[in-house]
């Protein structure tokens, strides 16, 4: 039988185990394993998971943020995503899409004023579910230091907010660590949308009536 | 920037060449010249001062407004000259009640003016008498009130401490 060296051992390991590896899969392709042979072999390589569990696996990575500042805390947020100090594709977020039909999260990054609430309502009522949003920094979670005429008091009386940074601004440290407390309520969560999570059911928005 | 002299001056050139019931009066404070003028003769002044005055300020470097409760009349419109071959800065003033708040537009001798007179509408409800598009400018358009009057309230929420606990019952809700 004609002998096939591609691929080497791993550091460390014994050529003739690494020998006995390629022979085996060699075999299971071939369809020469059979019996409990097959059944070490399979319980070898198969990692066996739950497709909701899979499916959160590949979402808690893969969260993409829509490109979108409101005030000073988007610097720091801009920090976060763009320098190699503070790498944010570490988590899978790096991503930055330009438009809400393909983002995935929204970082709230500074104050909402009263004028921009609707629009930031409107970008979230554009995103695909599931959807998640960040509350970054006081004003957005409270208004602040600006607790004035012009700003709306924490970003959560008009859409549902997940994870809450305090902090003016939060260090970038802290933006990442929220985005890992994100991380985490997307593995646990069930796949249900916001309504669904937060018993809102029955306030979407009104369609606009053209006459 | 004219002195106190200068000033004076330039007020008696104000009355001579518009009216005399122009000028309400001058000040001199902090080394800025303030001249207070009628606003019924805003544009009259103003398009003196930049034509055909001998030391002319062609230029409106800015244009804000002011509340000044307690005093009457309360709002004061300002309006910042800038001569930039003399390099001299007049302030012009007028002041209007709250209850006839109405300024005789300088858009179409300053169009800078544009934007700031909305501003001055939008924050203290001062109407500009011929402005092309007198909106809100800053706030939406649904907004009711002027918020940079002194009498309006701050808004936002009560913030607890310690000391006003007791004042916010069941703030927890």
């Amino acid at each position: 039988m004609e002998v096939v060296r591609s691929g080497r051992a791993r550091p460390g390991e014994d050529p003739a185990d690494f020998r006995q590896r390629q022979l085996s899969a060699r075999q299971m392709l071939r369809g020469d394993i059979e019996g409990d042979d097959l059944e070490r072999y399979v319980e070898e390589r198969v990692m066996l998971t739950t497709l909701e569990k899979a499916q959160n696996w590949a979402r808690r990575n893969a969260c993409w943020p829509l490109g979108f500042g409101l005030a000073c805390c988007a610097i720091e947020m801009i920090t976060v995503i763009g320098s190699p100090r503070n790498d944010i594709s570490r988590f899978g977020a790096e991503v930055v899409r330009a438009s809400p039909r393909q983002a995935d999260m929204i970082i709230l990054s500074g104050r909402v004023s009263i004028k921009m609430a609707p629009i930031i309502r409107r970008i979230y009522d554009q995103m695909l579910e599931p959807k998640w949003v960040i509350s970054m920094g006081a004003c957005a979670s409270s208004a602040g230091m600006f607790n004035n005429y012009a700003l709306v008091a924490g970003a959560d009386k008009f859409l549902p907010v997940d994870v809450y940074i305090p902090g003016c601004p939060p260090r970038p440290e802290a933006l990442i660590y929220g985005i890992m407390k994100l991380q985490d309520k997307i593995a646990q969560d069930p796949s249900l949308g916001w309504r669904q999570r937060y018993g809102a059911e029955g306030t979407e928005e009104a369609p606009i009536q053209v006459a | 920037m004219p002195d106190a002299t200068g000033l004076e001056l330039v007020a008696q050139r104000v009355r001579a060449a518009v009216a005399d019931a122009a000028v309400v009066g001058t000040t001199y404070e902090h080394e800025q010249a303030m001249l207070e003028i009628a606003p019924a003769r805003v544009r009259e002044v103003l398009t003196y001062l930049r034509d055909e005055d001998e030391e002319p300020y062609e230029f409106l470097a800015s244009l804000h407004g002011v509340d000044y409760l307690p005093e009457e009349p309360r709002l004061g419109v300002h309006y910042q000259l800038l001569s930039r071959a003399r390099v001299e800065r007049l302030g012009v003033r007028t002041r209007v009640t709250v209850d006839d708040p109405v300024v005789p537009s300088v858009v179409d001798l300053f169009p800078t003016a544009n934007h700031q007179e909305r501003e001055v509408f939008d924050m203290f409800g001062v109407q500009f008498d011929g402005h092309p598009d007198p909106r809100r400018i800053l706030m939406p358009e649904d907004y009711e009130g002027f918020p940079q009057r002194r009498d309006f309230p701050i808004g936002g929420e009560p913030v607890l401490f310690t000391f006003n606990e007791h004042k916010y019952p069941r703030w927890y809700d």
